[in-house]
């Protein structure tokens, strides 16, 4: 549905986005990740065609948005960075301004308004003029707007920036809900975002695509992907010991003290190979008496693979 | 081009959404009157038309028509609406002109609302209500010019204070090149064909014409084809600094 080709963008002496091609089909809920500055905006509203790219060529449905870009944006509901609107409209005249101009009519038109309203709870404050709005509304009302004439294709810039957590988890069950049919694009800060809503994780620093996977394939390469974080009490065997004995279980290839107090002790252990270790750890803490006060296998961390690719990139660059 | 009719209904709109239309209008008509009477000497001119009235309008649209045009382009960039509005299925055209006429609309109700003046002409005597007319066509069309200038200067900013004073100073420059101190000292320095195009580039001498009454067709198609080409500017502006 989105075909993006050698995309480039430079402002000034600047590249801000470098070379960047994918696809995004139907279904696919695509996360953008990278630092700020990293070109993730600049490739949305070039993909919207609000900007015009330097050089690379995008596709939406088969048209090029260089060529048509009218037809493109009838396909496309975009909330642009920060939720920009109207603020001396009523929340009402400004989705009527949006029906309108999206060539909605009569009957057509209320319903569409009226459905976007729901999705997004905005009934309490349809007759207040947008300015006078919490941050968490304003939003809410942007993504009414890029909801609104159904569009095959959602780009939405940082969709939950400056919502509370009943808020957020209201929009993700929203782009839950629309995934299915609709092409989504969304960037964000938020990595549990990605994990939670995204099907697909494209991580971009300095304008180049540095990693594009599913969001587990993003966990798997963290260093924590399958440790296992195990809470003992131990006997009399000092710290020292229990490391020794652990580092002996098969598939076990690093073990850390993360803390210790008297006899209780809590360690990971890092897996040579993926192996799964709460079974055979479980064994041995079980065998040496020690009483097991928690278990848990961790998924692996974004924000580390995240720091690793993104850190390590811009490193290259600045060197 | 259903797109201009709603672009112009939402922009109007935003024009009354605020208390600056009201205070707009209000000194609109206040200051009309006080050039009029106190300045222009419209009674002891004893004279029933309303020159006293027209002839100060250039000085009144160089302030106050920055003030309406400087909103609209540099409000949507500094909120960001700019982005928001491009990515809706509209051209550049639609929106330049969609906003472009709100704002004359705009002023057209401010001019109308000068009717006290008309009535009271026509009342102490009896005017040509040609000329009259004629007088109200020019306004507008002067307007439209001074209009035209502020939406594309706006258009290069964020903040609408510089939109203003770079507005004010441009059409300054139009208003005086007509001038007869400006002309005499060009005169005095250059040919005189320079002269006469300085002249013709002058918003006083073609509303001078209007204003007596004379629609003449050259300083119609001035005036348009002033419109069209700040416009035209206008857009290529756009096109060029959407992102800053």
């Amino acid at each position: 549905m989105i075909e993006i080709r050698n995309l480039t963008k430079r402002f000034g002496s600047l590249t801000a986005v470098d070379d960047v091609s994918f696809d995004v089909g139907r279904g696919e809920v695509l996360g953008f990740l990278g630092p700020n500055g990293a070109g993730k905006s600049t490739t949305m509203k070039m993909v919207t065609g609000f900007l015009a790219p330097d050089g690379g060529t995008i596709r939406i449905g088969g048209l090029d948005v260089a060529s048509d870009p009218v037809e493109v944006k009838r396909w496309i509901g975009y909330l642009p960075e920060g939720a920009p609107l109207y603020g001396e409209m009523t929340v009402r005249a400004f989705l009527r301004f949006i029906a309108e101009i999206r060539g909605l009519r009569g009957a057509e038109a209320r319903r569409r308004i009226d459905s976007a309203i729901e999705q997004v709870s905005l009934g309490t404050v349809l007759e207040m003029p947008i300015d006078t709005l919490s941050k968490g509304f304003k939003r809410r009302v942007g993504l009414a707007q890029a909801i609104l004439h159904d569009p095959h294709i959602l780009i939405l810039d940082e969709p939950t920036d400056g919502l509370d957590p009943n808020q957020k988890h209201e929009v993700r069950t929203l782009i839950r809900g629309m995934s299915a049919e609709k092409v989504i694009v969304l960037s964000t800060h938020i990595l549990e975002e990605v994990d939670a809503v995204c099907t697909r994780a494209t991580i971009i620093a300095n304008g180049r695509i540095v990693s594009d996977g599913t969001p587990e394939e993003l966990l798997r390469r963290s260093r924590m992907h399958n440790a296992l974080r195990l809470g003992l009490v131990v006997g009399d065997a000092g710290s020292a010991g229990v490391v020794e004995t652990l580092k002996a279980v098969p598939g076990v290839a690093l073990v850390e003290v993360d803390a210790q107090s008297g006899n209780a002790l809590e360690v990971m252990l890092f897996p040579a190979g993926g192996v799964p270790l709460a079974g055979p750890a479980g064994e041995a803490a079980r065998a040496n008496g020690w009483e097991v006060t928690e278990l848990h296998v961790e998924r692996g961390r974004l924000d580390d693979v995240f720091r690793a690719i993104t850190v390590g990139e811009g490193g290259a660059s600045h060197g | 081009m259903a797109n201009v009719w709603i672009i112009y209904k939402r922009e109007l709109s935003a024009y009354f959404g605020t208390p600056i239309a009201y205070v707009f209008l209000a000194i609109f008509v206040f200051l009309s009157g006080i050039f009029a009477f106190y300045i222009g000497n419209f009674f002891e001119r004893e004279q029933a038309d309303l020159q006293a009235f027209f002839q100060f309008h250039p000085w009144l649209y160089l302030f106050l028509i920055p003030a309406l045009s400087m909103r609209l382009w540099a409000e949507e960039r500094r909120a960001g609406t700019i982005e928001l509005l491009f990515t809706l299925p509209v051209t550049m055209t639609e929106v330049v002109l969609g906003k472009f006429l709100a704002a004359w609309k705009f002023t057209a109700i401010a001019l109308s609302l000068t009717f006290p003046f008309w009535i009271t002409v026509n009342y102490l005597g009896d005017p040509d209500n040609g000329v009259i007319l004629a007088g109200y066509l020019g306004s507008l069309l002067m307007a439209g010019a001074f209009l035209a200038i502020g939406s594309c200067i706006s258009a290069l900013t964020r903040n609408q204070v510089i939109a203003f004073v770079v507005s004010g100073v441009v059409c300054l420059g139009f208003v005086l090149s007509g001038f007869p101190l400006v002309l005499d000292f060009v005169g005095a320095v250059a040919p005189p064909i320079v002269v006469d195009t300085v002249r013709s580039f002058s918003f006083l001498t073609h509303f001078q014409a209007i204003s007596k009454g004379v629609l003449d067709a050259g300083d119609v198609i001035y005036f348009v084809s002033l419109i069209v080409f700040w416009l035209f500017v206008n857009a290529v502006v756009i096109e060029w600094r959407k992102a800053g």
